[in-house]
Order: C-alpha cells, then structure tokens, then sequence
C-alpha cells in the first residue's frame, strides 16, 4: 500500500503481518491517540488488545497486529513513537523470536444429536468448558490463532456457534537477564 | 497553612512563570474565570481578536517572528472549534503553541451541554498533545510539561482544555522547576549516537562532484544560530544551496551560493540542480510533494543525506543514504567540526564545473516576465514592494495562492523569521491575523502581509483589531479580482473553464479600510505604484494598499503536479505532454 498519490517507485518488499508491543503510560486518550494514528493515516489493524502491565508505573501494553510492507510497519512504528505518552515500540519480528497467544470464547448451540461430536472436538483441541449459571455450553480455547481458526473452522461445520476473541497478544521469547 | 489558589490564578501564574508576554484570545462562557483574573493583572497582555481562527494565526505569527510560543485563549464548543484549522496549520509547519481552551464543567461533559464539544477528542490528530485537565492540583503541571512539549524537538502546537469548575477549584501552584518530566515524553538527543552517521555525510560531501544543501524550515526552528552555522558551512563547502518556502532566510537571497527557492514555483536553476546533483544534504526539510514532484523521478542519481529533528520524516517518502536525527544547530556544529578535523577539501575542478553547469541554468531566466504597459504586473508590484521596504527591518507574511509564490520569488530575504508563510496546511487567511502576531512581536518593524483578494476576506474582520491595538500592519493586496492559483489550475488543466474562482461583489478595499478607520490606499497603474508603496510605508496606521493588477497573470515557472524537477514549465505556451498532464490532474 502506498500512501502517497505520487507514486514511490522502490516499494518493492511484500506485505507481512507484523505484532508490534506498545508500551503507554496509563492516562485517559492514550488508545485513541493510538488508534487515530493508524485510521488518519490509512494503516491497518487486524486485532488489538490493551491492558495494564504494571501497578506501580501506571504502564500500559498494547498489542498491535498490523499488515504492511516493512517501509510502511517501520513508518508506523515511528508514527507511534511521536506519541507523547508511547514509551516504547518492538516490533515483534525483527526482535527474532517470539511468542504469541490468543483467548476465543465460543458459546456452542447443543443438541442431542451434535453434542457427542462437539465434546469430542473440544476434547481435541483442549477447549474448557466454562462452568457458568445457566448451565449454557460455552468453551474456552487459548492458544495461537491458527490453532484457535481451525477449531472454530471444524466446530462451525458441526454446529452454529457464537464467538468472541481477544486477539492475538505477544511477547519477546529472547533470554534476558534480570536488571537491577 | 493555605497556600491554595484558584485555577485560574495557576493558568495565570503559569503563564507568567513561563514568561508569556502576550495571549491572544476570544472570550467566552467557559472561559469567564479566567478572564476574571487576566482582568486583575497586568504582567501579561491580552490581543483580542475578532474571530478565534485569528488568534491562533496570530499567535503564529507572533511565535515564527520571534522564536518564542504563541498562547491562545479561547472558550468552550465554538471557540475550540475555530482554533482545528489554526491548529492544524501550526502542527504541519512546526509552530509551537499553548492552546487554552474552556470546557463546561464536569458534571456537565458529556450530556451535550451548551457550547459542549469533545475538544480533546477533535484536536487530537492535529496536536502534538492535548490534555483534560480534571484536577485543578494537576493544572501547573500540565501547563510546564505543555510549554515544554510545544518547543521541544519538532516544536507544534498543545492544547489544555480545562472545564469551567476547574477554574474556579482551588489547588496548589507549583513551580517550573518542580516539575520532572519524563524523559520517554520528549525528544532527546543521543549526543554520541549519530557521531558515525554525522563523519559519514561529512565524508560523502567532500567527495562530492555536484553537492546541493536543500535546506528547510527546521532550520529556522533551531534557531537563529543554526541558520548563521549552516551558511558557515556551505560557504566552507563552496556548494549552491536551495531553500524551501519554509526555509527562505535561512541562506540570504544575495548569497553567492543561493539557488533561491525550489519546488513547484522555484528556480529552474534550483530544480535542475537537485536533479542533476550526485550528492544531496537536505537539512531541516521534509520532501514535500510540492518539493519533489514526481517520486520516482526525483534527483535519480545521488546520495541523499537527511538531517531532521523528527525520525518520522526519514524514509517517509524519499529514501535516504545517510539519516542523522538531531536538532540542526548541533548536527552542522559537528559537521563543521569534522570538516575541519580532517581538513577536507571539496574537489575544486569539479565543483567548477558543476556551477558553470548551474550558471548556465541560470541563464534560462526562469522569472522572466512580460511587463509592459501601465497594467502592474503582480511580480513587479513584489519587485517594487522589496526595492521600496529592503533597507528597513521587514516582515513580510502572506495568504495563500499566487500572490504567495510570486512574493516567495520576488522578495528577497536575507534573515530568517522574516517571511511567515502557510505553508504545509496552506491556509488562506493566514497572512493577515500572522502580521497582527508578528507586529505584536516587533512593535517598531514594518509589517506587509502581502495578501490575494481572495484570501483577505477570509479573516478580514481582524481589521478591527489590528485598529484597536494601534497596530499599523500593511495589507498588500494583489488584486485580480480571482483566486488566482484556482484560476491557473482551471486554465491548465481543466479546459479555461473558470468554476466559481471570481471573486465577484468585491469590496472597495479603500473603503473597506476606511470604515475601520484604517487608511485605504491604491494603485491603478505602474504611474502610482511607488507612491502608493511609500505612502504606505510613512502611515503609522493600519494600511490597506489595493493593488490592481493583470488579471489573467499565471505563476511560473511551474512544475506540474505529477512531473519531475527537470520537467519545468516555464511559461503558458510550454505544454505539458499530454499522458503526464492527465496523470497529474488527480494530484493536488
């Protein structure tokens, strides 16, 4: 994607998916300023997840899932950067290697005919039933978003189904020593 | 013991401890608390506009001739409202500006109260930051960290919104230097970090066989030192340098090694030059569209070294070999350091070469203009207006549109801060509301805003408060009875047919200037130009010179929207060929 109507002729690197982890002081606006960033400028977001990391600090982390080729990720990772209350950004794939992991909660619609085939698949792919007051069958699954896709694929096949995700979160895999 | 005050009285007393001379403002609802209180002192003096799109220009104004930040002071809704476009403006050309608005009070946000916007949520892409401020103990922090973020790194404009019962809670001050700000809230230099990048570009300077500076508007805003190091520097190198419209000043227009101006309306020479040239320093400039012109055609065989204070701007649109973040003044510093460290020396032969080269460019005599009769041609009004005004301390700011281009290429400047220009937002109806900033800023200097008819009636009604505050700024008007650059577009690229760019039912300015009780003054004819020029000069009042000019003049040269530097128009009956001319029509 370019951004410029004058076209920019060395745009020749491929579009990937990049996790970049955004580190925010915890002050009101701070996921709009975020945000804003990315629509006024036409960049894309695939899933983003926000929450405080530490009580002490008052600091945030957002996990941004984004698409682009990496003249775009880099221009986004220094738009980021500009933003008063951003600490820091890593951009997950050039730091190397990495975790990531995702929560679906998927409410199944049950019957007598379908609810060996569900438990089953659940069974399979480690989905917890979450015990709740209505007695309702909803399940759990964490995990990558690949394994989390083909559950909902196969459970969807089955039966009709509702979802809810929290996308992706991340974080460095890389060993790091203890400061102090 | 008590040591509260009110709200208000911490705005004041910020603003006082940051040593804020003047605010420009609009009073209202929201704001009357504070208003209560400036009425109660007399350290710092209130400019009082007509409409508060004109404070904030003003407050440009006031900031770009002085170096100092412009504070706006306006209310809730509406008045926040008016400032978006000013805010804006400053925000695409690095003014710094503290915003003050009045919010309806707490218990009130959010249920569509009266004069209620989301002031925060509507500026925030056009701020560098912007705060809420709901606790009235927080409010001295917030307006140090505020002046702080507004000057530091790439200077731009912050806006503290505070809600109406804040103003009137009471809290504790404290003072600038209590404040810690932490260090991930602004830009800090790493002063060893670019040492490798900065021996680099020095290096590939001196091997250069056809260098170009292309200097920007950063180097204004770094200061008056860096504009006086970075001609040091280029006279050490022997190099041609081009500016920017931003950046006009920074090199004086007599220089030696002056292109003059490059870009859509810029020198052919200077245009040439950047294409042609195998090394290139661009210093405080940002490759704007207006600058480049075609991408994929721009300068394709050199090295592109990049100085700028904002990492964002590197890479953006143009890529470059060497990129050194940091502020100017201390980027040059160093790289005069290095130069003569290791006694570097451009190639004498080829540097030669190169300027016989850009000699012959000049020849073209790309300003060239067809200026016979007793119709004043709109350049030559400029050429006399320079002839006239140049051994007096001037400021010269303008509107928006052709007028604008011709007094970028026919006023000569020789100083920095002294042309104050929209330049990145392009906003009509800067040029005025700035001169009332600038004139402000500078009491005694002569002060033109060099103006279209067209843009002028858009902030018009600040003739009313460059009359109150006895400030004698001078409206230049080149009249040609359209909007111009509008006018230029039609007849280029869509066929002569002139869609809604009259401006008919204009006013008598002279009139118009009168009913202020200004002084109204005009020019017909060549015959009355220097008198009108010099009569206006001698008026220790506001002035508004009508300046009748031809009316279908174009501004050239030109480099259509989707061309390349090389690829200049010179004059109307040069066409453009016709593939390009269509590609470049869905540009702006």
């Amino acid at each position: 994607m370019n951004k410029s109507v004058y076209d920019s002729p060395d745009q020749v690197s491929e579009t990937k998916r990049h996790i970049l982890t955004v580190l925010v002081d915890n002050e009101p606006g701070v996921l709009a300023r975020v945000i804003g960033m990315f629509s006024g400028r036409g960049y894309n977001i695939d899933s983003l997840n926000v929450a405080e990391v530490s009580n002490d600090e008052n600091i945030s982390r957002i996990t941004i899932v984004t698409h682009g080729t990496s003249e775009v990720v880099s221009q986004i990772e220094k738009q980021l950067l500009r933003i008063v209350p951003v600490h820091s950004v890593t951009n997950l794939d050039q730091e190397g290697s990495s975790v990531e992991a995702e929560v679906a909660l998927v409410y199944i619609y049950i019957s007598d005919t379908n609810k060996k085939k569900v438990y089953q698949l659940c069974d399979f792919y480690r989905a917890r039933k979450i015990e709740n007051e209505n007695n309702t069958t909803i399940f759990e699954i964490a995990g990558a978003s690949e394994r989390v896709n083909r559950f909902i694929r196969e459970i969807n096949e089955i039966t009709k189904v509702e979802i809810v995700r929290s996308g992706p979160v991340a974080i460095s895999s890389i060993q790091k020593n203890e400061e102090e | 013991m008590n040591n509260e005050i009110t709200g208000a009285e911490i705005v004041l007393k910020s603003l006082t401890e940051q040593g804020v001379e003047v605010v420009f403002g609009y009073p209202g609802g929201a704001v009357l608390p504070i208003y209560d209180t400036l009425f109660k002192q007399n350290s710092i003096k209130h400019v009082l506009v007509r409409q508060e799109g004109g404070a904030i220009h003003a407050a440009e104004g006031y900031a770009r001739s002085t170096g100092k930040t412009g504070v706006v002071l306006v209310t809730s809704g509406p008045g926040a409202t008016n400032v978006v476009t000013g805010l804006t403006d400053a925000m695409m050309d690095s003014v710094p500006i503290v915003c003050i608005t009045g919010q309806v009070p707490q218990h009130l946000i959010g249920s569509d109260a009266f004069q209620e916007c989301d002031t925060t949520g509507i500026t925030r892409p056009c701020t560098k930051h912007n705060y809420l401020v709901k606790d009235v103990n927080k409010l001295s922090s917030v307006f140090h960290e505020a002046f702080t973020i507004a000057q530091n790194g790439r200077p731009g404009p912050v806006l503290i919104d505070i809600p109406k019962d804040v103003q009137f809670a009471s809290g504790i001050y404290e003072e600038k230097n209590k404040i810690i700000i932490p260090s991930h809230r602004l830009f800090e230099p790493s002063p060893d970090f670019e040492k490798n990048k900065i021996e680099e570009a020095v290096g590939l300077i001196a091997n250069a066989k056809k260098p170009i500076f292309y200097i920007g508007g950063g180097c204004i805003n770094s200061g008056p030192k860096a504009s006086k190091l970075v001609r040091e520097f280029i006279n050490m190198v022997g190099s041609p340098v081009t500016m920017t419209l931003m950046g006009l000043g920074v090199v004086g227009s007599s220089d030696k090694n002056s292109l003059g101006m490059l870009g859509m309306h810029g020198m052919y020479e200077a245009n040439m030059a950047m294409h042609e040239c195998d090394v290139m320093i661009n210093i405080g400039a940002r490759f704007d569209d207006r600058v480049t012109g075609r991408l994929d055609a721009f300068s394709p065989n050199s090295k592109k070294i990049h100085v700028d204070i904002d990492e964002s701007n590197i890479n953006k649109t143009i890529n470059v070999d060497v990129p050194v973040i940091g502020d100017v003044k201390q980027v040059v510093e160093k790289m005069i350091t290095v130069w003569k460290e290791k006694k570097f020396q451009i190639d004498d032969k080829a540097l030669k070469l190169w300027w016989d080269k850009i000699n012959k460019w000049k020849e073209v005599d790309c300003l060239n203009y067809n200026n016979e009769g007793k119709q004043i041609k709109p350049q030559y009004a400029v050429q006399r207006l320079y002839e006239l005004t140049k051994n007096t301390k001037t400021f010269i700011t303008t509107e928006v549109g052709q007028h604008q281009m011709w007094a970028a290429q026919f006023y000569k400047f020789e100083k920095p801060n002294r042309w104050l220009t929209s330049g990145g937002l392009g906003t009509m109806g800067y040029g005025f509301p700035a001169a009332i900033g600038a004139q402000v800023g500078h009491p005694d200097a002569l002060v033109v805003d060099i103006a279209g008819d067209a843009s002028i009636l858009m902030n018009i009604q600040e003739m009313s408060t460059a009359v109150q505050y006895r400030l004698p700024v001078k409206i230049f008007i080149l009249n040609n009875e359209y909007m111009g650059m509008v006018r230029q577009w039609q007849e280029l690229l869509h066929g002569g047919r002139y869609s809604e760019s009259y401006t008919d039912s204009l006013p008598d300015f002279v009139k118009l200037a009168e009913s202020y009780k200004a002084v109204g003054l005009r020019a017909k004819t060549t015959d009355d130009l220097d008198d009108v020029i010099n009569q206006m000069i001698e008026t220790k009042n506001t002035v508004i010179a009508d300046i009748w000019v031809t009316k279908e003049e174009n501004c050239f040269p030109m480099i259509q929207s989707g061309s390349a530097h090389n690829e200049m128009m010179l004059s109307k009956d040069q066409k453009q060929d016709k593939k390009s001319a269509e590609k470049g029509k869905i540009l702006v």
